[in-house]
């Protein structure tokens, strides 16, 4: 893992240091509201519907054991004994007062970590595949990478009040687990002819109102032009993105507006210019950030426990087969803890949480945590050997919930419950679908079929990405739940299309049955997963399934 | 009236005042890129507006003004709040014009606060620019 070098620390030292004195000043009248908020949201601190919330970064979605039992006592100390993991592969602490904040932050700084440019108009936390330097599939570890663009994105002059928000996501693997095409910047690592690692470059990808797949602006971007390259992209869009409108502003409406040729055009000239300021120092830290980043050492040892456990407990064999996934070593696996329990608020977990799974990554796992887009937490390196011990502790502390990738495993936003935003509630549709099909005892039946809500047009819970999406929206003051079936948040991302008429807060769920109903009718075979299903099929037979009858009946009126 | 600063502070007096009425030029912050090159000839003094702190197109002007082998004096005027002064210094502005209402709300003091803006430097750090 990554660890802070001095200049890290005293970065961290000193920006929480300015941020007290800004909450002074703001106190003191030095600075207006509205220009302490710029400055509070590039530190992570949002103004919500109750009370303030502190997004804390969780830098590519890696923790260390120390670190997760730091954001427990953070959460006992001044929150309320939780936390949310979010899409964002971050954790927002959701009760904080104004004053605490200062101190939070230093808190944070004693594990090495910050809230710095969680929100605002700047360069987000950047994200990356939470399997890195774990998955069988990966072509090189993008979470060097991930840390040095941190380092370029923090503080940096040019980019702290840009037109809108600015998200980067970095994935190592062809299998594409960080959701790049949905991002302002996706980088996905690959090879050229010759074998020389470097970048395909995707720009302008973004779900909110108006959702689009990023395009290929460089097919190949050597390594050492990395930086520079990402600089031109936000330099010319700094210049060039609307001001006008903040739906307009985001990177994916400029290209779309431009073109993305004129969009590269513009992009290849800037970087001409920038790339001289760049001598290769950035490459040497690049090189040193590597190396903090070796594998760990792992054991040659027997797997005859967890092939017991795996023969003999029906519930071990359950909680395996949904959430393990294969890792490079032998004798390995990549587990993962679901923050999903039937009935619970998505991405949620308790002080005592937390600490059972610092402590599981501490005695099992190298000591490693991983946060992932899906909300739910990662033991990267585990011996399979281990994994009966890892499974009887998350039973005990309530986190040994089957359903990784399963129908209950659904992404919802805050929504209504928490969000300002939010024009419905999104957390309680989510526990009411997961409690249905536990009901129903489909789950395995029903295999691979991701669910995401957002609670607004916005698009938080990703839902345009969802095999089923959900948007809940007001309708005079009604809440009403779109649905589109179809989106695709992988390697071959596509935007999911809607279904038809919303659906009231009582009859979602119901018609979510309906169009799983219809798939386990019209699949092939057990082998065929909902999103291929849809693929072979089309949206006619879902859309008789969910507005059929009513048709008809008006047809007969 | 306006108040200048600098590193060292609220200035007394202006130090470009000495520079001629035609190598001064203004730039509003919607100014085109492509037209810098033309429009910085003979210049000695830049000045690029800030009508809103929160619009940062200046911040990539100057640095695009400064990446083009400008070496005149460089000047934000307009809202910039004393958070922004080490942003603007990193940038390449040589100082910053305000009104004297800001600069009655944000005092020197305030300011002095980021005249270290040369340490904790992420940009400094990459590009190997000694701090």
């Amino acid at each position: 893992m990554y660890r802070y070098t001095d200049f890290d620390a005293a970065f961290v030292a000193e920006r929480n240091a300015q941020f007290r004195a800004q909450v002074e000043r703001r106190i003191d009248g030095s600075l207006t509201e509205d220009e302490f908020k710029p400055l509070r949201l590039m530190n992570g601190l949002y103004l919500q519907l109750h009370a303030y919330m502190l997004r804390v970064a969780v830098p590519y979605g890696t923790l260390s054991s120390a670190q997760m039992r730091q954001l427990a006592y953070i959460a006992e100390r001044w929150d309320k004994g939780y936390g949310h993991f979010t899409t964002r592969q971050n954790i927002q602490f959701n009760w904080p007062t104004l004053r605490d904040v200062p101190d939070m932050l230093d808190a944070l700084a004693e594990v090495q970590m910050h809230a710095i440019q969680t929100s605002g108009n700047t360069i987000r936390n950047v994200t990356a595949d939470h399997f890195a330097g774990a998955a069988a599939d990966e072509i090189a570890d993008p979470r060097p990478v991930a840390e040095l663009i941190r380092q370029w994105s923090t503080d940096h002059p040019e980019f702290q009040f840009l037109p809108r928000k600015f998200k980067i996501a970095v994935t190592g693997s062809p299998n594409d687990r960080a959701v790049t095409k949905a991002h302002d910047i996706g980088l996905r690592m690959v090879r050229n002819e010759v074998g020389e690692p470097g970048f395909e470059v995707i720009v302008g990808g973004g779900l909110g109102r108006t959702p689009m797949i990023g395009k290929v602006v460089r097919d190949f971007l050597p390594e050492a032009d990395l930086l520079p390259y990402l600089e031109a992209v936000v330099s010319v869009w700094n210049l060039l993105g609307r001001r006008d409108n903040k739906y307009k502003s985001r990177i994916k409406i400029t290209v779309h507006e431009h073109g993305i040729d004129d969009i590269r055009a513009r992009v290849e000239e800037r970087f001409a210019l920038l790339r001289p300021a760049f001598t290769g120092v950035d490459q040497q830290l690049y090189a040193q950030i590597k190396s903090d980043f070796e594998a760990p050492a792992f054991a040659d040892r027997d797997t005859a426990p967890f092939d017991q456990a795996y023969a003999n407990d029906p519930v071990f064999r359950s909680w395996a087969d949904t959430n393990l996934s294969a890792h490079r070593a032998p004798g390995h696996a990549i587990a993962q803890i679901s923050l999903k329990a039937h009935g619970a608020t998505p991405g949620d977990a308790t002080a005592d949480q937390m600490r059972v799974m610092a402590d599981l990554a501490e005695w099992f796992g190298h000591d490693e945590l991983r946060v992932s887009h899906e909300q739910n937490i990662v033991l990267p390196h585990v011996h399979k050997a281990d994994l009966p011990a890892v499974h009887a502790a998350l039973k005990d502390a309530g986190l040994a919930t089957a359903n990784i990738g399963r129908i209950s495993d659904i992404i919802a936003c805050p929504g209504m419950d928490y969000c300002a935003l939010a024009t419905a509630r999104s957390i309680p549709i989510a526990q009411e679908i997961a409690t249905r099909f536990d009901q129903l005892k489909l789950e395995n039946e029903v295999g691979d079929l991701k669910i995401k809500i957002s609670g607004c047009i916005n698009a938080c819970g990703h839902h345009h990405v969802g095999h089923i999406g959900i948007l809940g929206l007001d309708r005079a003051g009604v809440e009403n739940y779109q649905i589109t079936l179809g989106g695709d948040h992988t390697e071959t991302a596509a935007i999911g299309q809607r279904t038809g008429p919303g659906f009231s807060a009582d009859e979602i769920v119901p018609a979510i049955e309906r169009i799983v109903d219809t798939y386990l009718s019209e699949r092939d075979s057990a082998d065929e997963a909902f999103i291929d299903t849809f693929a072979r099929v089309g949206m006619t037979p879902f859309k008789t399934a969910l507005y059929g009858e009513s048709e008809r009946k008006q047809k007969a009126a | 009236m306006t108040v200048l600063i600098n590193d060292t502070g609220f200035l007394t007096t202006d130090p470009t005042r000495w520079i001629d009425p035609e190598a001064r030029i203004d730039l509003p912050s919607d100014t085109d890129p492509a037209r810098l090159r033309c429009l910085l000839i003979g210049k000695e003094l830049v000045r690029i507006a800030f009508s809103s702190f929160s619009d940062g197109r200046g911040f990539t002007l100057a640095r695009l003004i400064r990446q083009q082998g400008y070496k005149g004096w460089l000047r934000a005027q307009g809202h910039v709040i004393a958070d922004q002064y080490a942003m603007a210094r990193r940038s390449g502005f040589d100082d910053v014009e305000i009104d004297d209402d800001l600069a009655t709300r944000q005092p020197e003091d305030q300011w002095l606060a980021r005249a270290n803006w040369q340490a904790h430097d992420y940009q400094s750090r990459l590009r190997g620019i000694a701090a």
